[in-house]
């Protein structure tokens, strides 16, 4: 059986340029691949034998909207002082320096006993990526569901269909400018005798302000 | 000419509310006569968004919403979300821990296939299966309520460790005015000592129980009718279907995390992995039943192993787990890191993980996306279920009416964990 590093060295001789990134960390391998090559990639994994990722465990997608901001400036604190509110909205969309989206994908080979993982980055302005469907059956649900939740297209899926919300329902619930309350809420109206939809009445809250350390405390792992 | 009736396939509703939809599940079933033709099930009907939730919470808080996603087997969801942090951190739970959570990942396996085994029995007409299932699951779900308090959303799980160490005396029933002194005299006896020792007590029950399991159902004739030969999937397709757990190995592959990426202390401890031949419900049935003996023998070497090796069973980083109440009342140190640790939590290093793990049902994966904060940037959770339910229609095309029920029982589903 390969390490890992063995892989990770096996796959960047096999692709050479076609990757964008390797990515080694927490004993994981991460790929980045453009959209354009990722039939190419996912069809040489499945099939070559020195590879064999016969299993697509899942698929997924990522925003990268607020990809380390934090809603509480806690760095200048003991020069200014800080208060403990955290207005809704102080989570600002700061100009991103990648895509905003990623189409992930996890990769498993039952023979060689290793795990690989694909990340396509996406842009706001070209949500297309396209679908693995044929190469893994597997794909279809998951590319389904981040469709849903994201927005993100598939090209060539069989059958790109709402899964997870509600029929009839408006937006991509799991992109970071998405609220976490929702927009509309649902009420059954004894007038019309029918479940009607409103505007959410409530106002979402805070709780707990999103904060991020990058001091030597948080330096674990011994 | 013009008598024959135009013939067409019919177009059903199958669920929500089905008995046998197991949760919230709605079909639209084809059928040619009784022949299935096409299956598309609608799922999300429970759908409450808990990756999204997650982003908006500090770590620990996410951990109670595990529970509640497979709602069968609960502390095994939390196990997958705990050890993903734990690979982001670089911290492993002390030796006494690893065990407690093998001990009572196999509870859960027992508790979750239980479960099924009931509720499979129920769907072909066995219902003899779920009141017995019932039975052996009272007291393992005592275990849980022992431990956490609860006796289904335990929260127990920690990263870097669980929250409590076992307790020393098994909690016993009380005069009431449902249970007269004598029954619950009875009802205490295995109660005298320890969890430890009625888990023990338990495991030494388990197997015969699994023989009058198997004596009402191995070899009875209509249950072979219902299952032999019904939703049969090769091994090269259930792979690439994305299958994993029971459903994988009753195919006949031999494919187990627990041996093959070990985890916790699995690597030191003896179990078999059973396989089926045909990849049918009947093999599945099989399959999960060698389980349950298998997890018996597991929680028995745990048991074992955790009465003579006292310890702590929580990490003393004190970075990512709080102090003991005492530490707090004297040293100033402590009570930062309470205060820290309560409200605003622990940061994760910025990265990304794919933690899986080998749940009841199949493989339970948790990516983990840190942006370096408080909260997980993104939490996806790769439910064992959802590759299974999308491969239903493959599993029932030509199969009759009847059968849907069969093999969707033995796909061993829960909707928690599939709409998420």
């Amino acid at each position: 059986m390969l390490s890992i590093e063995e892989l990770s060295t096996k796959v960047s001789t096999r692709f050479g340029r076609l990757l964008e990134q390797s990515i080694l960390a927490n004993g994981e391998l991460t790929i980045v691949v453009a959209s354009q090559h990722l039939q190419e990639v996912c069809l040489a994994l499945r099939d070559e034998t020195a590879f064999d990722f016969k299993a697509l465990m899942d698929v997924c997608g990522v925003d990268y909207l607020q990809y380390g901001i934090s809603e509480w400036e806690t760095n200048s604190a003991t020069t200014t002082g800080f208060e403990r509110g955290v207005e809704v909205g102080a989570l600002q969309n700061a100009p991103l320096k990648q895509p905003r989206f990623a189409s992930v994908y996890h990769l498993l080979s039952l023979t060689n006993n290793q795990r690989i993982r694909i990340r396509v980055f996406l842009n706001e302005s070209d949500l297309k990526v396209p679908s693995v469907v044929d190469i893994w059956p597997s794909a279809n649900w998951f590319e389904r569901e981040s469709f849903d939740l994201f927005g993100i297209f598939y090209i060539g899926h069989p059958d790109l269909r709402r899964l997870l919300t509600d029929y009839g329902f408006i937006g991509h619930p799991f992109r970071k400018d998405f609220p976490l309350i929702g927009n509309v809420e649902a009420r059954y109206d004894a007038k019309l005798q029918r479940v009607v939809y409103e505007p959410v009445s409530i106002t979402p809250r805070i709780l707990e302000p999103k904060v991020i350390r990058r001091d030597n405390r948080y330096e674990v792992g011994e | 000419m013009g008598n024959i009736p135009e013939i067409r396939n019919y177009t059903f509703n199958f669920g929500p509310q089905h008995p046998a939809a197991h949760g919230v599940l709605r079909l639209i079933l084809e059928v040619d006569g009784e022949t299935i033709v096409r299956a598309d099930p609608h799922v999300g009907l429970l759908h409450r968004a808990t990756e999204k939730l997650a982003e908006s919470k500090p770590y620990n808080h996410t951990i109670g919403y595990m529970d509640r996603l497979d709602y069968v087997s609960m502390m095994c969801n939390e196990h997958g979300y705990v050890l993903a942090i734990e690979k982001l951190l670089g911290i492993a739970p002390p030796v006494r821990a690893q065990y407690i959570r093998v001990m009572f990942d196999e509870i859960t396996r027992i508790l979750n296939h239980l479960l099924w085994l009931g509720a499979h029995g129920l769907d072909i007409g066995a219902m003899t299966m779920f009141l017995y299932a019932f039975r052996e699951r009272e007291d393992l779900l005592d275990c849980y309520e022992a431990v956490s308090g609860t006796r289904m959303h335990a929260t127990y799980y920690r990263p870097g460790g669980v929250y409590r160490d076992l307790p020393a005396q098994m909690p016993q029933y009380k005069v009431s005015k449902w249970h007269n002194e004598k029954q619950v005299v009875e009802m205490n006896e295995n109660r005298q000592g320890s969890l430890l020792d009625f888990i023990w007590d338990f495991t030494q029950r388990f197997p015969k129980r699994i023989d009058e399991y198997e004596s009402l159902l191995t070899e009875n004739r209509i249950w072979k009718q219902r299952t032999v030969g019904i939703g049969v999937i090769g091994p090269e397709q259930a792979i690439a279907m994305g299958l994993t757990g029971p459903m994988l190995r009753g195919s006949g592959v031999e494919w187990d995390l627990r041996k093959k990426q070990p985890y916790e202390v699995y690597d030191q401890l003896d179990f078999a992995i059973p396989v089926g031949a045909t990849g049918d419900c009947y093999d599945r049935y099989l399959v999960r039943i060698e389980e349950m003996r298998q997890s018996n023998h597991l929680i028995r070497q745990c048991v074992r192993w955790l009465r003579d090796n006292p310890g702590p069973v929580m990490t003393d980083n004190r970075k990512v787990a709080p102090p003991t109440r005492l530490h707090m009342k004297e040293d100033m140190e402590a009570m930062i890191h309470h205060f820290k640790l309560m409200s605003e939590g622990y940061c994760l290093p910025e990265g990304e993980a794919y933690a899986a793990i080998e749940h009841p049902k199949g493989e339970f994966g948790v990516y983990l996306v840190s942006d370096g904060a408080n909260k997980p940037y993104r939490l996806k959770i790769r439910a064992a279920g959802f590759p299974h339910m999308a491969a239903l229609e493959t599993l029932i095309k030509g199969h009759m009416i009847s059968d849907v029920v069969a093999v969707l029982s033995s796909l061993d589903i829960v909707f928690g964990e599939i709409d998420r």
